[in-house]
């Protein structure tokens, strides 16, 4: 466990004096993910620098598992600490293998065995090992930020700090280098501090969020699910900013919604208009669900255009947009409903298979019960379901919780 | 430091500064203005550069001293000639220039370039009046240099005996007296002081957009 | 021509293919161990001074105007006066060979230091500050992030003004010769008091040969001692115009344009 007591960073003196962090004191918790989130100026990086002493408190004590850093030798303690900043800043004049075994090297392990490590973790952040023997100036931005976290990752250290390390590269590699992320903590489960100014990532990566405003004034520090339902100030519900109602909705499982039988279609079967039952609405659609022979949702097809006689091909179908699954949220479950053709939702079990549809308003009957319920929502690590209680349209199956 | 020795040669001091200026200003505008097209060639043409770079550079090699002798074997001149001066000076300053037209004209942001080739400049005359002006401050700084170090090879060649400050050197050495050396020292010093500051003033005076800038 | 019949460069060769002339104390080969020699001791005191000098500064940053600018003064220095001058003042002070010898030895030191200063800071103030940063939070010290990355990174640079430092020295040791260093200056200036026009092409041509043949010795030595992910990004490649400091010093030196600090540039 990280602890910030009473930490201060001041920069000039008299009229000059400049707060970058005022007085922090958090407990950050060990084993999970917790960001530092504010706008420029807002002490977040600095407060971030101060664990591992790049920068040095003004007053204030900060403590690693009850150890005061100051107590160490500052490098020896940095080399206990994972350290990933934007740009990576990876060594131009060492191959990527020699990168990530730098500090095994520095530790006193043998080169080869430090390689040997080196080239393991490679492969864990997902680069191939052909990649070990070339140089920094040859990879692109997301391959370089990947390099990065393995070179933190060498010496296994129980705490890894994170400087806004997905911020150099674009929206499409930002995400996959997040999801990796996340896959990877879940093997690894150290102690990260992420440091970031995009509120969005922090809603995504981090166990507990701690909201910095400018001046270093730690405004709110909870989950995500908490910061978005429950900002603490103006500053954060600013910051947070909008739609964050509908954001939090991705906190909350979906638990028992009603699901409706739906017809399918197989794909490759015959079609022809005449499916359309004549008490259909005239001039709208017909949208009929077509799935494979594994019965997973391939799309949508309009009945009332399908050229009679012809086998169905994907070419032919509507492709629908999000999938209800038994962990899904509510926010997709209002995704799946509103993006697909037809206004329902395609409803999936474990495997992938189709068990029904569900309908917007079933999801925003259960959206309003889960707001009445008094059950209080935890993060997403730790999600307990909302009972979607007595519903007016019960049909057959309930998705299994 | 004897007042009165000065005093009693001052003109043929003089004739020596004069000579000295001469010698070491004509070559650096020269070697200047030959190396401007040869510059944007290099640039230009991406194949040319490689050549002409190395040429440049084992041009530049070359000891002063030895050009000096070598050359008139070449051009057909007397060894104390000051035209093989002039002409191995230029040719040095037109080889360290080369490569600093080319790469001046390198560092000027391609999305200027392209934005004057969208609007409808010509090659040579974005050259010249869009590309040249923003290289300007690197070709300066590029200019003083060879300025300056051309003024302190004119007066090598007075071993050779070429007239011009140097000269003042080899009297003092060979009369044992301090007072020419430190003569021709602070004289040379002061040619390359007004060289490099003409330089920098024309540059100043050739850039307005630079002054408006840091004047916030 | 008016030092005789025989066309120069004629007279040269066959000067130079002269077995006599390579052989004893005034030979060929004598005068090249001593050319060598000099630039070999120019360049190893002007390496002591000047690399740890311009690693510091250019590791804390401070002073780059203040050395930029004496390297840009030490530039307009007619090295013949300087000569001259520490040459006269040696034999005043001292008695013997090393009166002259030594000045001599001094102002090659003195004029290969700046090239070596200038490259060194300006290479290491060019190491990405992210490398630095990354490597300082990964634990390592000063002294550590100084030889195991910023030098390293630095080797490029730091090897061209090693090589503008080399023919600044050899071109300098040339003129030397008239303080009475050995060297192929000898042949120049021997060959210009005795009026023998070959011996002095001969000397020019042997001169520019060691310059070329040392230059392209260095640079093939700079080839294996830098690391192959350092030569793909050339730090010359975008020159901006505040940033740059021409290095180039006199007597010849390979054109290097490189990045210095903005303090020490030419605004």
């Amino acid at each position: 466990m990280i602890s910030f007591d009473n930490v201060s960073k001041i920069f000039g003196e008299g009229d000059h004096r400049t707060a970058a962090v005022e007085d922090l004191t958090i407990e950050i918790p060990t084993g999970k993910i917790t960001v530092f989130v504010g706008p420029s100026g807002c002490g977040k990086t600095t407060s971030l620098r101060m664990i591992n002493r790049m920068i040095e408190p003004t007053s204030g004590t900060v403590l690693i598992d009850g150890m005061d850093t100051r107590s160490i030798d500052a490098p020896k303690l940095r080399r206990g600490i994972g350290y990933v900043i934007q740009n990576a800043g990876l060594f131009p004049h060492r191959t990527v293998l020699d990168n990530v075994a730098t500090v095994p090297v520095l530790e006193g392990q043998s080169r080869k065995a430090a390689r040997a490590v080196a080239a393991e973790l490679l492969e864990r952040v997902g680069l191939p090992e052909s990649m070990g023997r070339r140089y920094p100036a040859q990879l692109s931005g997301g391959q370089q930020q990947r390099v990065g976290v393995a070179r933190a990752l060498a010496a296994d250290p129980p705490v890894m700090l994170m400087d806004e390390p997905f911020s150099a590269v674009d929206p499409v590699v930002r995400a996959q280098l997040q999801d990796e992320f996340t896959r990877l903590q879940a093997e690894l489960g150290k102690t990260i501090v992420f440091v970031t100014h995009d509120i969005d990532e922090a809603v995504k990566l981090g166990d507990a969020i701690a909201v910095l405003a400018v001046g270093g004034r730690l405004a709110q520090y909870a989950t995500p699910a908490e910061v978005l339902s429950h900002p603490a100030d103006d500053f954060v519900a600013d910051f947070v900013g909008h739609d964050r109602g509908y954001r939090a909705l991705s906190f909350t499982v979906a638990g028992n919604l009603p699901v409706r039988d739906e017809p399918t279609l197989l794909l490759g079967s015959t079609a022809d208009p005449s499916l359309v039952p004549p008490d259909a609405q005239p001039g709208e659609p017909y949208w009929v669900l077509v799935v494979d022979d594994a019965t997973q949702p391939r799309g949508w097809v309009d009945a009332r255009r399908v050229t009679g006689g012809r086998p169905l091909d994907l070419q032919d179908l509507v492709l629908g947009g999000a999938l209800v699954g038994p962990q899904s949220s509510l926010r997709t479950a209002l995704d799946a409903a509103l993006s697909s053709p037809s206004g329902r939702g395609v409803a999936i079990d474990a495997d992938s298979r189709v068990i029904g549809t569900v309908a917007a308003r079933d999801v925003l009957d259960a959206i309003e019960k889960a707001r009445l319920a008094p059950a209080v929502l935890h993060g997403a690590a730790d999600q307990r379901t909302v009972r979607a209680a007595d519903d007016a349209e019960q049909a057959a199956a309930a998705v299994p919780s | 430091m004897n007042w009165n020795w000065l005093n009693r040669n001052t003109d043929q001091i003089l004739s020596w500064l004069l000579a000295h200026l001469w010698l070491a200003a004509l070559p650096t505008l020269l070697g200047l203005l030959l190396a401007l097209p040869l510059g944007a060639l290099a640039f230009r043409y991406r194949w040319s550069y490689a050549t002409l770079i190395t040429l440049a550079g084992l041009l530049y090699t070359i000891p002063s001293l030895a050009l000096f002798v070598v050359l008139p074997g070449i051009l057909g001149t007397r060894i104390l000639n000051p035209l093989n001066v002039v002409v191995a000076l230029t040719l040095y300053t037109l080889a360290l220039l080369v490569r600093v037209v080319a790469d001046a004209l390198d560092s000027v942001p391609p999305l200027v370039r392209q934005s004057a080739t969208a609007m409808g400049y010509r090659p040579i005359r974005s050259l010249v009046t869009v590309q040249l002006p923003l290289a300007i401050p690197v070709i300066g700084a590029g200019l003083r240099v060879a300025a300056v170090s051309n003024v302190s090879l004119v007066s090598v060649a007075a071993l050779l005996g070429v007239p011009q400050l140097g000269q003042l050197f080899l009297v003092g050495f060979q009369l044992n007296f301090y007072t020419p050396i430190i003569a021709g020292i602070v004289l040379c010093l002061l040619v390359a002081g007004v060289f490099d500051t003409i330089i920098l003033v024309a540059v100043r005076i050739a850039t307005p957009w630079t002054r408006a800038v840091s004047h916030r | 021509m008016d030092k005789g019949g025989e066309p120069p460069m004629n007279g040269a060769f066959s000067w130079l293919t002269t077995g006599a002339n390579w052989s004893g104390p005034d030979g060929v080969w004598a005068r090249l161990v001593e050319h060598l020699w000099y630039t070999f001791l120019a360049l190893a005191i002007a390496l002591v001074i000047a690399l740890p000098i311009g690693a510091a500064i250019g590791h804390t940053g401070r002073l780059t105007g203040l050395v930029s600018g004496l390297a840009n003064a030490l530039r307009a220095l007619p090295t013949l006066g300087l000569l001259i001058l520490l040459a006269l003042w040696g034999l005043d002070t001292f008695k013997g060979s090393i009166a002259l010898v030594g000045p001599a030895i001094a102002v090659l030191v003195i004029l290969a230091i700046p090239p070596i200063l200038s490259n060194t800071y300006a290479g290491i103030a060019a190491v990405d500050p992210a490398a630095r940063d990354a490597a300082k939070g990964m634990g390592m010290t000063g002294r550590e992030v100084l030889t195991k990355v910023e030098l390293p990174v630095a080797l490029p640079l730091i090897m061209s003004g090693i090589r503008s430092a080399f023919l600044q020295v050899v071109a300098t040791a040339t003129i030397a010769a008239v303080v009475s260093l050995g060297g192929f200056g000898r042949y120049v200036i021997d060959g210009n008091s005795t009026q023998n026009y070959p011996m002095m092409v001969a000397g020019s041509l042997l001169v520019a040969v060691l310059a070329i043949v040392g230059d392209r010795i260095l640079a093939l030595i700079g080839h294996f001692v830098i690391s192959p992910g350092l030569t793909g990004r050339k730090v010359r490649a975008r020159a901006t115009t505040s940033d740059l400091v021409v290095a180039i010093e006199q007597e010849g030196g390979s054109a290097v344009l490189e990045p210095a600090n903005r303090a020490g540039g030419d605004r």
